[in-house]
């Protein structure tokens, strides 16, 4: 045993044929908060390769979201720009890969407060790994659960006959922006998820989230609302995401000229960073808190 | 070599105005089965998990493993076991997968971590449902996995927080089954129960605690010593037999049974149990004698929290008149 590196455990059971020394995780602390992360990503990608339908089913709300405005409500769907040809379609679809970001909040939120109260938490809590694996592996999964969220979201709308022609590179940009959003609202979801009782509570932020979302400007143009709530939905952070991503689509940039829609992609940046300025440190203090 | 697995000294845990820790005392022997037996709301959880280093406490010390809890809480982590008083499996991966990915956490790696969770299976029993999704386990599989899993890298001391609260009698005896294993192969056990039946058949120690604090630390059989051991209860039909019956308990039992005139009850502490039912049984029914109900009468928790406290627990509901108290 090198340097101490290699830690004899003290057990004394017979009947196993396995070595069971391991690296304790004190020593090359950075490579095991990256392994041990890895390994509480790789747990629910297995969740979701055993349960395919689970990224569906998340995916249902949106999908048929986009059905109904595009098609329900669309025709008598008045919005700036489709003076120039723009069509509801394509002012809704930025709209809806924001919305299916915002609501991974209740993902996140949902799986932490399942780990929490079936004791995943307190087991991994009481293993020598990483601790800050456990929640930093969540923020990793859901990234890449993101990810596959967003293809599937803009396959379906390129299929419903969303055309964005903006530049690729400003395409790109645009679900970056998308992604940006999804991870401050990881440490949002993960403080609420520590924060309620139990799952039963976790379900009610969808009274929480689904105003939020409305009181935006991914459906229609808050000049379309009430003074003061046009203002709110003006300067929700969901909005700028929105109203940047159109505008890195191509979508014709038709603001009223306020700062806060003329200066979206700046905010969409701002916004986030914010709000995981905000939440990270909520959340890390949350979760050591599990141990007072 | 210490022979200790546990020493905690003056344990506190405040929440708010609420001690859930209020001095907490025990020492567990190496290689033994210890028993924190308690009402609910006692402090046993709060306990398992102050020395488990998932919580912090406000006062006093504790050797885990010859580690100390507040100092290393790491080195503690890595010689201990801990199964919570929920069955903490992954419910969406199969029992092979919960043990895997444990394993991986462990830091055994890939292919040990495979090797192990083979080798657990088996051990637990768990070979035919290995491919199964936890969250379709009965009770007892559950448990079973949930035990396997805080058993990955053979820790020294195994925390289980009331392992078999919620199982049917099968499922219970099946965990029972699997902690003896464990025992035998030079785990120490502290588990936390609120039946007495449970610590006695498990246990070779019992700490009993109460309002976070340690009120009695014996053998189970010194526990129940303490409580007068089994007895034989005569439920009567008519209260005109209560006098004879008493006389025929009398006979068997080891000290004056006691007579609980509302509840037309008739009982008292004996030695031989079975021989001493029958006998009572056979002699009633040659007199002739109606009754009720007749059978033996374990002491329960709740025997045991009267003895030590003077009350009864709060969960217990008022059992049969007070006459029961006064044997
Ligand atoms: N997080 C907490 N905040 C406030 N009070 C708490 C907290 N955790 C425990 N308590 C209180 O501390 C006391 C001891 O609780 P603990 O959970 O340790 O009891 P227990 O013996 O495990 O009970 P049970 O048999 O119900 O599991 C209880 O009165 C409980 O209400
Ligand atoms: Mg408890």
């Amino acid at each position: 045993m090198s340097a101490g590196t290699v830690e004899a455990q003290g057990g004394t059971q017979g009947g196993t044929q396995v070595d069971l020394h391991v690296e304790s995780g004190e020593q090359r602390r950075l490579y095991w908060a990256v392994a041990d992360s890895w390994n509480v990503v790789r747990r629910t990608l297995t969740h979701y390769q055993r349960q395919p339908v689970m990224i569906l089913w998340q995916l249902g709300f949106p999908i048929i979201s986009v059905l109904l405005y595009a098609y329900v409500f669309g025709g008598a769907m008045e919005v700036p720009g489709s003076e120039d040809g723009a069509t509801y379609r394509d002012f809704l679809m930025p709209g809806m890969f924001v919305m299916t970001m915002a609501f991974g909040l209740m993902n996140t939120a949902t799986s932490v407060v399942h780990d929490a109260t079936k004791g995943v938490i307190d087991r991994f809590r009481s293993m020598p790994m990483a601790p800050s694996a456990v929640v930093g592996g969540r923020a990793v999964t859901d990234l890449l659960v993101a990810c596959a969220e967003l293809t599937i979201l803009a396959l379906t709308a390129l299929a419903l006959g969303w055309r964005p022609d903006g530049e690729p590179l400003a395409m790109a940009g645009a679900f970056g922006l998308i992604l940006l959003l999804r991870f401050c609202l990881i440490w949002a979801g993960v403080w609420l998820g520590l924060l309620v009782p139990n799952p039963e509570a976790a379900g009610g932020l969808y009274a929480l989230i689904f105003p939020v979302t409305m009181i935006s400007s991914i459906f229609v143009a808050p000049s379309s609302m009430p003074g003061w709530l046009g203002t709110a939905a003006a300067w929700n952070p969901i909005s700028s995401t929105g109203a940047a991503a159109r505008e890195l689509f191509g979508y014709p940039v038709a603001g009223d000229g306020s700062w806060i829609q003329e200066n979206a992609v700046l905010m969409a940046v701002v916004w986030p960073v914010v709000l995981t300025a905000v939440f990270l440190p909520l959340a890390v203090r949350r979760f050591q808190k599990l141990s007072r | 070599m210490d022979t200790y697995a546990v020493q905690a000294e003056a344990l506190q845990k405040r929440y708010g105005e609420k001690h859930a820790l209020d001095g907490f005392d025990l020492t567990v022997r190496k290689g033994t089965v210890h028993g924190l037996l308690g009402p609910n709301g006692a402090g046993k959880t709060t306990a398992v998990r102050a020395l488990a280093t998932l919580l912090k406490f406000d006062g006093g010390r504790a050797l885990v493993a010859g580690t100390d809890v507040a100092k290393d809480p790491r080195g503690v982590r890595r010689r201990i076991g801990l199964a919570g008083q929920y069955a903490a499996v992954d419910e969406m991966l199969s029992g092979r997968q919960n043990l895997e990915m444990f394993g991986r956490l462990f830091h055994l790696g890939g292919r040990r971590a495979r090797l192990r969770a083979a080798e657990l299976l088996e051990r637990f029993d768990l070979v035919e449902a290995a491919g199964k999704n936890a969250g379709d386990y009965s009770g007892g599989m559950r448990r079973r996995l949930d035990l396997a899993a805080s058993m990955i890298l053979a820790p020294e001391v195994l925390f289980l927080d009331e392992p078999t609260t919620g199982l049917d009698p099968r499922g219970r005896g099946e965990v029972w089954e699997a902690v003896r294993e464990l025992v035998a192969d030079g785990t120490t056990v502290l588990l936390t129960t609120q039946y007495l039946e449970e610590a006695d058949k498990l246990a070779s120690r019992i700490t009993v605690i109460d309002q976070g604090r340690a009120i009695a630390d014996d053998t189970p059989d010194g526990l129940k010593d303490c409580v007068g051991g089994d007895r034989v209860e005569v439920v009567a039909a008519e209260a005109a037999d209560l006098p004879r019956i008493a006389e025929v308990v009398a006979r068997v039992s080891l000290g004056e049974p006691a007579v609980d005139r509302t509840g037309l009850r008739v009982h008292a502490p004996v030695r031989e149990r079975v021989a001493a039912l029958t006998d009572v049984a056979r002699t009633l029914q040659d007199e002739g004698i109606r009754v009720e109900d007749i059978g033996l009468r374990r002491p329960s928790l709740d025997d045991v929290f009267l003895r030590l406290t003077g009350h009864r627990t709060d969960a217990a509901e008022p059992v049969s008149g007070e006459a029961m108290v006064a044997a």
